[in-house]
């Protein structure tokens, strides 16, 4: 078996017996060199996968096996050791009373001595550029400084998987970009299993893989330039395609065939000029 | 209804060290019917704004006019009420503030506070039930039941049941999914124009302004930055730029599109359909090229 991936093998689980499933036979692996993005409309079952692969919620079919082990009550302790979250809503994650104490608290949580933690804490609010604001008050920090926070306390305990489960749905669009610059430079400097979880679909394009869900079932797994193709399908779904390539879509009903979908505003200007030259 | 800001300044605890201007000397004004929508970060005094509108605050110096109501700095506003049942906020996640054991008892609780009888109440909760797009089967459930899309209409039904003649609406789309979004926003378009409402959208969607709103008030550090026609305000890039908003991407779109082809690339208020023939006539080169 392979050690570093996340694996879903037939997992059902609704949150009741009397209530309808919300998740139905799902199954899929996520490797560890990937970063992954699921997607799908509100109530499709997206975060209930979080939820299920930290062990906040267990299946109530099959098994869930995280970098190695099988996600159980008695391996939750573990299984929460590799796996970092970021929740949706960024005052809801807070416990210190400053930046730095905040990002300590993880650490302290592990038994991290206190060498290695200064050195953890100032890396990490480095990775996500909130190092001046080490002894700022978090509840006054703005709604993406406070998730970049979240993220820096997330990468301080080094996890082998970290999950943005909907992190920039309650951001402006201003936050939402600070927040995307910041996932991925830190993911140029730092080997990361990620995984993000979100409708917008203008988060997914850096994802390698992304999963598609509907209802509860896996609908397609792909990569973002091939989903962005299927801008009706996807509708039908509750989601969409980005500006770009709805407009690419669009030109593709007229003949005007590009070399490939694009996938942001620069790649189909690139596109049409190409086209422009040819004709 | 009529709406003007004359002057209007609200400072937050005042003579104290925690002293903060949200709204710094505003002034504009909204006919009754149109569709505005307010557009700034946050921070920028968006929220401030809002809660003038209902009077939850008055302004600490100027003077706010909603109709024949006048909220001024130490004036007592006659029948605030009045003003507050004319005036329904739909505030963010408002699904948030149900608590009722039913949908119908939420949907009822706005109404009966504002002293409609029981017969009133009845007769509007089918109404504002199809209004939401919701299922009168529904009415016995406990609200908790359903999905966060459809527990947000319950709450938006519930302001609807007040027969505002304003509606006031703050990030009504957040956290939803594409076609929820686009749903809820086409919902508050048919209302207003059917229901002949004054609606003010609080958005960060350049998007939704440029698609719904004839009206566009852009606000920085609770100051106006800009007010105008969307068409007019949206194509000023490198103005929104210096108080860090984005312009819609279609507009990004034709601009650099403009650069690239070296011809002049006008927006005009058109689907995507035509926006690929035009786009389609470029490329192809039909027109004589420039």
């Amino acid at each position: 078996m392979n050690q570093t991936q996340i694996e879903f093998r037939n997992v059902s689980f609704r949150y009741a017996d009397d209530q309808p499933w919300v998740l139905k036979d799902v199954s899929f692996t996520i490797r560890s060199d990937q970063s992954v993005a699921i997607i799908g409309h509100n109530g499709s079952g997206k975060s209930t996968i979080a939820k299920l692969i930290n062990g906040l919620l267990f299946p109530d079919e099959g098994e869930i096996i995280v970098h190695g082990t099988s996600v159980n009550e008695n391996t939750i302790w573990d299984v929460r050791k590799k796996v970092g979250m970021v929740f949706q809503n960024p005052d809801n994650q807070f416990v210190g009373t400053t930046v730095r104490d905040d990002v300590a608290f993880g650490l302290e949580n592990r038994g991290i001595e206190r060498i290695d933690m200064i050195q953890r804490i100032d890396s990490s609010l480095a990775a996500v550029r909130m190092k001046d604001y080490l002894l700022h008050e978090p509840h006054r920090l703005s709604g993406g400084q406070k998730q970049r926070v979240a993220i820096a306390g997330v990468l301080a305990i080094r996890p082998d998987v970290i999950i943005l489960d909907e992190a920039t749905a309650m951001l402006d669009p201003k936050g939402r970009q600070e927040i995307l610059t910041t996932v991925n430079e830190v993911k140029q400097n730092h080997p990361l299993n990620l995984i993000t979880i979100t409708h917008d679909l203008n988060e997914i394009i850096s994802a390698d893989r992304v999963i598609v869900m509907n209802d509860g079932e896996v609908w397609l797994e792909t990569k973002p330039r091939d989903l962005f193709t299927k801008e009706e399908a996807l509708q039908s779904i509750g989601l969409d395609v980005p500006f770009s390539a709805k407009l690419a879509n669009e030109l593709k009903r007229l003949n005007i065939e590009l070399e490939r979908t694009p996938l942001d505003q620069k790649e189909l200007l690139d596109a049409l000029w190409t086209y422009h030259l040819k004709t | 209804m009529d709406i003007s800001f004359k002057n209007v300044s609200h400072t937050y605890q005042p003579n104290s060290p925690f002293e903060y201007t949200a709204l710094n000397d505003l002034s504009f004004s909204i006919d009754r019917g149109s569709y505005v929508a307010i557009v700034g970060h946050t921070g920028s005094g968006k929220s401030t704004l809002i809660q003038h509108l209902n009077g939850l605050l008055k302004p600490t110096s100027g003077q706010v006019k909603m109709g024949d109501f006048t909220l001024a700095p130490d004036e007592k506003t006659s029948n605030i009420k009045m003003l507050r049942k004319q005036v329904g906020i739909v505030f963010q996640y408002p699904e948030h503030q149900l608590f009722e054991e039913t949908i119908e008892k939420d949907i009822a609780f706005g109404p009966k506070n504002f002293g409609a009888t029981d017969d009133e109440i009845q007769e509007r909760i089918p109404k504002v039930m199809q209004a939401v797009q919701l299922s009168e089967d529904l009415l016995d459930r406990s609200p908790f039941d359903l999905s966060g899309g459809q527990m947000r209409r319950v709450a938006i039904a519930g302001v609807l049941a007040m027969n505002p003649r304003v509606l006031v609406l703050d990030e009504p789309t957040a956290g939803l999914d594409p076609k929820g979004q686009k749903e809820m926003m086409d919902m508050f378009y048919s209302l207003h124009e059917s229901e002949d409402l004054t609606t003010i959208l609080v958005t960060h969607s350049m998007e939704d302004a440029l698609e719904y709103a004839d009206h566009v008030i852009i606000l920085e550090n609770g100051k106006k930055f800009m007010e105008g026609n969307p068409e007019d305000i949206f194509v000023q890039k490198e103005k929104l730029q210096q108080v860090q908003l984005d312009i819609p991407e279609k507009i990004a779109f034709l601009k650099a599109f403009e650069e690239r082809f070296s011809r002049d690339m006008p927006y005009v208020h058109s689907d995507m359909k035509q926006l690929a023939k035009t786009i389609q006539s470029v490329v192809k080169g039909d027109e004589i090229d420039g």
